[in-house]
């Protein structure tokens, strides 16, 4: 692997902890799972880098927050992350990139905001909250309706994420041509 | 921000991070069939008693979990209406002893302790294409663009701040990632000149 592509997936990583730290982004709590822009980054990854590389720098954020760096939305970090009940939305980041970075790459003869956009949703959602709600079915032992009832509470939080993703998509590749791995 | 997790130094610190994460993993396995409230609230308490002996540090810790609350009422409420007290009192028990262990090996373990028990699965994943040199610089570097992109993001806010009072737009963050994957390129370029790059075949001129 070329430095170019490590030096992208570290930091497409890195963005998706940053904005998952930005206050003025983040929205007050709802049953327990934190709303911020932490997944905007990762949808990011899989459509700026498709979806080996997008998945593999949700990878290394991941990994990266279960050595300790306290990079998650909140503040939290570390190992205890691996055993609370809304670990299936970490986990989930990393499908979710790669799902989204396929549909990017799929759709290429569309416009970048139609395509991001598409991308984000069943990436960044339908993916997502599959995982997420498997990981609520195993830990908290929900069934599936309650599961699926309480991870609809971010829906709509979650479609204005993938607009703002595709919205981010196009104006990067506007101002930098070699922004979105597939486009250039 | 990266010193949050800094507490005194201890008893636990000492063991081996091998250790820990081994009685980490057993604990959990330990723990998966115990039925009894009692046994837990037990080992509940005794995790307390080691968080407060880490005085402020430790309690800063517990205030992270917070957000978590929510999430553990609704999931030992669900558990009480279905199969009664006891069972959604052992399932709320269970989640919380194994988080605040876990958060107790983080806590007292150091990053690069934990990638140095990790390099002999590296090692074995070699064969699929997992370089651990790579490894290494891509967690490094995401540790090194974190404080630098907060920093040009605080930048680029106090920017908009001082220009107008209306909310930063999305527009804002589009130039945000497009200048950031530019600085990625340049510290890739970086670090080629310096001979990080492997092999002359794998290298390429940036596409464009």
């Amino acid at each position: 692997m070329e430095s170019r592509a490590i030096a992208r997936i570290a930091l497409l990583a890195a963005v998706i902890a940053v904005l998952g730290m930005l206050p003025s982004i983040v929205l007050p709590i709802a049953a327990g799972v934190p709303i911020t822009a932490q997944t905007l980054g990762v949808m990011l990854a899989g459509i700026i880098l498709g979806p080996r590389h997008g998945a593999l720098a949700v990878l290394l954020f991941v990994f990266v927050v279960l050595l300790g760096a306290p990079l998650l939305a909140g503040g939290r970090g570390g190992l205890g992350v691996l055993f609370s009940p809304s670990v299936g939305f970490l986990i989930g980041f990393v499908p979710a990139a790669y799902v989204a970075g396929l549909v990017m790459a799929r759709l290429k003869t569309l416009p970048v905001f139609a395509a991001a956009l598409v991308a984000a949703v069943v990436g960044g959602i339908v993916v997502e909250y599959l995982c997420g709600i498997i990981g609520l079915m195993a830990i908290a032992r929900m069934t599936p309706l309650q599961s699926l009832v309480a991870t609809a509470v971010f829906a709509p939080g979650d479609v204005l994420k993938a607009l703002a993703a595709a919205f981010v998509a196009e104006a990067a590749h506007r101002s930098y041509p070699a922004a979105i791995a597939c486009r250039s | 921000m990266m010193t949050d997790g800094l507490v005194p130094t201890s008893w636990l610190h000492r063991v081996p991070a091998g250790v820990k994460l081994a009685g980490l993993a057993l604990l959990s396995v330990l723990l998966l069939p115990v039925g009894d409230w009692r046994i837990l609230a037990g080992a509940l308490a005794a995790i307390a008693a080691v968080y407060a002996g880490f005085g402020r540090a430790g309690m800063a810790r517990l205030v992270l979990l917070r957000p978590l609350l929510p999430l553990l009422v609704v999931i030992g409420g669900l558990q009480a209406a279905a199969d009664g007290w006891n069972a959604g009192a052992v399932i709320v028990m269970r989640l919380m002893v194994m988080l605040l262990l876990a958060d107790l090996v983080s806590m007292t373990t150091t990053m690069s302790a934990l990638m140095e028990v990790l390099a002999p699965a590296f090692r074995v994943l070699r064969p699929l294409g997992v370089d651990p040199r790579k490894m290494a610089l891509a967690v490094a570097l995401v540790l090194r663009f974190v404080p630098v992109l907060m920093t040009r993001w605080r930048a680029r806010e106090e920017a908009w701040k001082a220009r107008t009072n209306r909310r930063i737009p999305p527009r804002l963050v589009a130039a945000f990632v497009a200048d950031s994957l530019q600085l990625a390129d340049r510290v890739a370029e970086a670090l080629d000149a310096r001979g990080f790059g492997t092999s002359a075949v794998d290298r390429q001129p940036p596409r464009s």
